[in-house]
């Protein structure tokens, strides 16, 4: 072990907090066991509001995949504050991950360290990948509602896509292609299509986020109503915010000098 | 065993505690809020499953086949979606606490010092 | 096919308190040229705050009309022939509704407060804050427990996000590191509690799941549920031991923040426990009620204490009024942990009366911040001197106000929880109330001599031997005077924290209104689609003149104690000031302390309970 930080006078030892953990954590553990084992047999019972949704989902909202049903529809509010909990932890990345005034990007100096770049094998495979990557977010984005899937998992296969570009190429061609206003527009777009497709249910149909478009029939591209709609809206913030969140981690890392460093 | 995934989602949660309170690194700690987080939904899963039960997806099967819980999974995924941020969010705060205090180490935090 | 009860059209509209700020904070986080200047940022943020403030006004009037909760299905989606909601429903009564009216108006003021001066960078601050604010009322309104938990964990990112804000100062993310990671735990724990509901209920909206507890004795299961969501829920309270966070939280987050924190964000996690307990446990715990009685109001009145005494040891004047503020919210507990309608009605005044004077006096140290520098007594001594002479005013209204000086401030629900605790034997809280109020309110009024009158020896360390940091102003403009926002901020808040309680008529609301929260049947009815129980009479309880005297007392000790603490006249043997010294170590400010008590915290709980059933 290495060596520990000396403790003020008073506080807690590490042995003690040890000690003290595992005493607490005996009792929570055996309070957490005495209240699961109140639960039936994992393998035997479904609860009841999963089955209910389970028999009637395709039938009132066309949509043969149940999860992305509750998850934009049965319980969209959910999905509502869950999506704006992303939006406000990457607005707030990117505030705390901006450059402080003590720090200037350096370019040249990135350039100068990243010289040797990847192998001619990875770049090759990692732009192949791009254009399918890409493909198989929209893909999975757009059949939400029809098979598992939806706008959360298509968003982050987006962001992938473009780390992909990272590593087949360089930095300044990633720049190249998420500027960073555009990107942050589509995020804060998806987060507000998300708010105004709820508000058109109240206002068409007379409930907040109610399913207010016409659902057709199960198994079409085009059915259930609003789910695939909202499924793109969510898609295009998750993508939007996973791009911010990766690009401010990627510049930290490798643009952001300490001005002193750079110009000694 | 009719409890084992109960007693995994006990143990990982009490595992990822003891990781929290014994650390000596910011990343470990945050991994291991990740990781108390993980056993939720090792939980939620374990509730809504049934034996011989289906995904719930019925493109080619009809509706009234036996399926698991679709509830407790679009919660799970809720729930990895509030993890991930906040995971994101932790690890940029730990990004400009090494800047400022040139450690990562979780004991010498100071509330008071600047 | 709906019952007269169902809301009409305003209940419907009860979802935009979520909406609003929510498209209006993607608005100003977009790169539109249109709400990009900071200006406009204001603008439009304060106009959110202002309609949802509007909104939340209808809604509680609303409430206050109709008998049993509003219901608003949110996606149209209304309860089955077989008694399952498939969808999410907001269910909220007036506590529900006047909670999510108090959000508004201190998001409102935390605006006001940062307008033009506040050293925003972009429209971020105002977009998490208008965020935080869709997050507080969607919590305060929402009849799902899945739906609750979204909101909480929303709230709790913005809030730390929130406080961070601050990345300059390393303390500000240390703050919101702990902050954040003691919280998750909450959050995990919360979410093993409805994950073990669910699988026992097969249902997640409140009052289904109380339906299908009540025709069922409690087990381990129920208890443990109850334990662990009841547990996370405090550790957003800041109940000892979960409490260690939100001194070090406060400390550093931005003052409009605080006022946020300060004002509402603690004490909706102990309207959660009450709604909770009231909707979904009340009817399989109801036999052991009494003994859950004794486990919560034994750890709120260890809250109150500790914190008052906490209080008295800081030097910072920020950690100071967290600790103030962990006290009151003990003593809110207590109300609630009666588990009476009197008792939470008693709670649902102190409430926001406690939480606009905290409001104000933090901004009262914002501008003394401002002013001066800095937020430390001991290099403030007398240098308060400087501002006008309205703000000591300010100051010490609502320091009287929070020693519930009669009738003003916490008085109303102060003598409201003693009756109720009265009522159930619990009658001894009174002098915890009284010593608890007194000692936080004299550490308050002893700051105030030193900083505003250069009262007491200088230089006085009964704190931290540890050099201070000179603290830079977190708003922009001239040192030399107070923004006038501040004055009219603080005003508006410290007038509304005297007489929201006080007002006529309140009380009896607040008493009516408890009662029909109380009554699990009268809020399942309409969420459930079947027609109302009938009400029973309600009982209304009037201060007597023993409340009015223990309010005198406490107004007045307090100012007896502060002086006396001023003149050094309190001799406190040295293994008194010992013990007090190792308690004040323990917030050590370290993440692996604070997690390693909340374990043993909800251990402690929950064998408590486990024990009492």
């Amino acid at each position: 072990m290495d060596e520990q930080p000396p403790r003020r006078p008073g506080e807690l030892s590490f042995a003690a907090r040890r000690r003290l953990f595992l005493v607490g954590a005996a009792g929570l553990g055996a309070l957490l066991l005495w209240g699961l084992f109140g639960l039936p047999d994992y393998r035997d019972v479904v609860p009841l509001y999963g089955q209910v949704i389970n028999h009637s989902a395709v039938e009132e909202r066309s949509s043969t995949a149940v999860v992305s049903a509750v998850n934009f529809d049965y319980r969209g509010f959910d999905t509502l504050g869950e999506e704006f909990i992303l939006f406000a932890a990457v607005l707030v990345l990117a505030l705390l991950l901006r450059r402080l005034s003590e720090e200037r990007r350096d370019r040249h100096e990135w350039k100068a360290r990243h010289e040797h770049t990847t192998s001619a094998a990875v770049r090759l495979t990692c732009a192949a990948l791009v254009g399918p990557t890409v493909l198989l977010a929209v893909y999975i984005t757009a059949h939400g509602h029809l098979t598992p899937g939806g706008g959360f998992q298509g968003g982050v296969i987006a962001a992938t896509a473009l780390l992909l570009v990272y590593l087949g190429s360089d930095y300044p061609t990633m720049q190249r292609l998420r500027p960073l206003p555009l990107v942050e527009t589509a995020k804060a777009a998806g987060a507000l299509a998300f708010v105004l497709l709820g508000l058109a249910g109240l206002i068409f149909a007379g409930a907040f986020l109610e399913n207010f478009l016409p659902l057709g029939t199960p198994g079409d591209l085009v059915a259930a109503g609003t789910i695939p709609l909202l499924s793109v809206a969510v898609g295009l913030e998750v993508a939007g915010g996973f791009v911010l969140l990766l690009s401010e981690f990627l510049d930290q890392l490798l643009v952001i000098r300490r001005k002193q460093e750079a110009d000694s | 065993m009719s409890v084992l995934p109960y007693v995994v989602a006990v143990w990982i949660c009490l595992v990822g505690l003891y990781g929290i309170v014994t650390s000596r690194h910011l990343l470990h700690t945050i991994i291991c809020v990740s990781v108390v987080q993980s056993s939720t939904y090792v939980l939620l899963l374990a509730v809504g499953y049934r034996q011989g039960g289906v995904a719930p997806v019925f493109v080619d099967i009809p509706h009234t086949t036996p399926a698991v819980d679709p509830v407790v999974q679009a919660l799970t995924l809720t729930d990895v979606v509030v993890g991930g941020a906040v995971t994101a969010l932790l690890l940029a705060i730990a990004v400009q606490i090494e800047k400022h205090l040139h450690t990562l180490d979780p004991d010498e935090l100071d509330p008071l010092r600047d | 096919m709906s019952s007269i009860l169902y809301a009409t059209s305003i209940a419907d509209l009860a979802p935009l308190t979520v909406a609003i700020p929510f498209g209006l904070a993607a608005l100003l986080a977009s790169r539109l040229p249109f709400p990009f200047t900071r200006h406009y940022a204001e603008l439009v943020a304060a106009a959110g705050a202002l309609v949802v403030a509007v909104l939340c006004l209808l809604l509680l009037s609303k409430t206050l009309d109709s008998d049993g909760p509003v219901v608003s299905r949110i996606g149209g989606w209304q309860p089955r022939d077989d008694g399952v909601i498939v969808g999410i429903n907001f269910a909220f009564d007036s506590l529900g509704a006047a909670l999510a009216l108090l959000a508004a108006v201190l998001v409102g003021a935390a605006l006001v407060f940062a307008w033009r001066f506040f050293e925003a960078v972009g429209p971020t601050f105002h977009a998490l804050i208008l965020v935080f604010l869709g997050a507080l009322t969607g919590f305060a309104l929402t009849g799902d427990l899945f739906n609750m938990f979204v909101f909480f964990e929303l709230m709790s990112v913005s809030a730390y996000a929130l406080t961070a804000y601050r990345i300059e100062r390393a303390a500000s993310l240390q703050g919101a590191l702990t902050f954040a990671v003691t919280n998750s735990v909450g959050a995990v724990m919360i979410l093993f509690g409805i994950a073990l509901l669910y699988g026992r209920t097969g249902a997640l909206n409140l009052a289904q799941v109380g339906e299908a507890l009540a025709s069922r004795p409690s087990d381990g299961l129920v208890v443990t549920a109850f334990a662990l969501i009841t547990g996370g829920f405090l550790v957003k309270a800041a109940i000892v031991p979960f409490h260690f966070w939100l001194a070090d939280a406060y400390a550093v987050a931005p003052t409009p923040a605080a006022i946020v924190f300060t004002g509402v964000m603690s004490d909706l996690g102990i309207y959660a426990v009450a709604r909770i307990y009231l909707t979904v446990f009340q009817a399989p715990l109801e036999p052991h009620v009494e003994g859950l009685r004794a486990v919560l109001v034994g750890f709120a009145v260890v809250t109150a204490l500790l914190g008052a005494a906490l209080a008295l040891a800081q030097n910072h004047l920020k950690r100071l009024l967290a600790f103030v503020t962990i006290s009151q919210i003990g003593l809110a507990l207590i109300g609630v942990g009666l588990l009476t309608p009197d008792g939470v009605a008693g709670a649902t005044l102190l409430i926001p009366a406690d939480g606009l004077l905290r409001a104000g006096l933090f901004v009262c140290i914002g501008a003394i911040l401002h002013r001066c520098g800095s937020v430390y007594q001991s290099s403030l001594h007398g240098r308060g001197r400087v501002l006008p002479k309205v703000f000591p005013v300010f100051f010490g209204a609502a320091v009287l106000g929070l020693a519930a000086l009669p009738p003003l401030g916490a008085y109303p629900g102060k003598a409201l929880v003693e009756e109720a605790a009265g009522e159930v034997g619990y009658g001894w809280v009174a002098i915890v109330f009284v010593v608890a109020t007194a000692v936080a309110a004299a550490a308050l009024l002893r700051a105030g001599g030193r900083v505003f009158f250069g009262w007491g020896a200088p230089h006085e360390t009964d704190t931290d031997p540890r050099e201070p940091p000179a603290e830079e102003s977190e708003l922009t403009g001239s040192r030399g005077r107070v923004p006038g926002v501040m004055f009219a901020s603080a005003a508006v808040l410290i007038v509304a924290g005297l007489l929201v309680a006080a007002v006529p008529g309140t009380a009896e609301d607040a008493q009516r209104s408890a009662h029909a929260f109380a009554d699990r049947e009268a809020y399942a009815a309409p969420v459930l689609g079947r027609p109302p129980p009938p009400a029973e009479p309600v009982h209304l309880l009037h201060g007597g003149a023993l409340e009015v005297v223990l309010g005198l007392l406490t107004a007045l000790g307090s100012i007896a104690l502060a002086v006396a603490l001023l003149r050094d006249l309190v001799p406190l043997p040295r293994p008194v000031l010992m013990g007090f010294e190792r308690l004040r170590r323990q917030h050590s400010g370290q993440i692996g302390d604070y997690v390693a008590w909340a374990t043993v915290g909800f251990a402690l709980l929950g064998g408590l309970c486990a024990l009492a059933t």
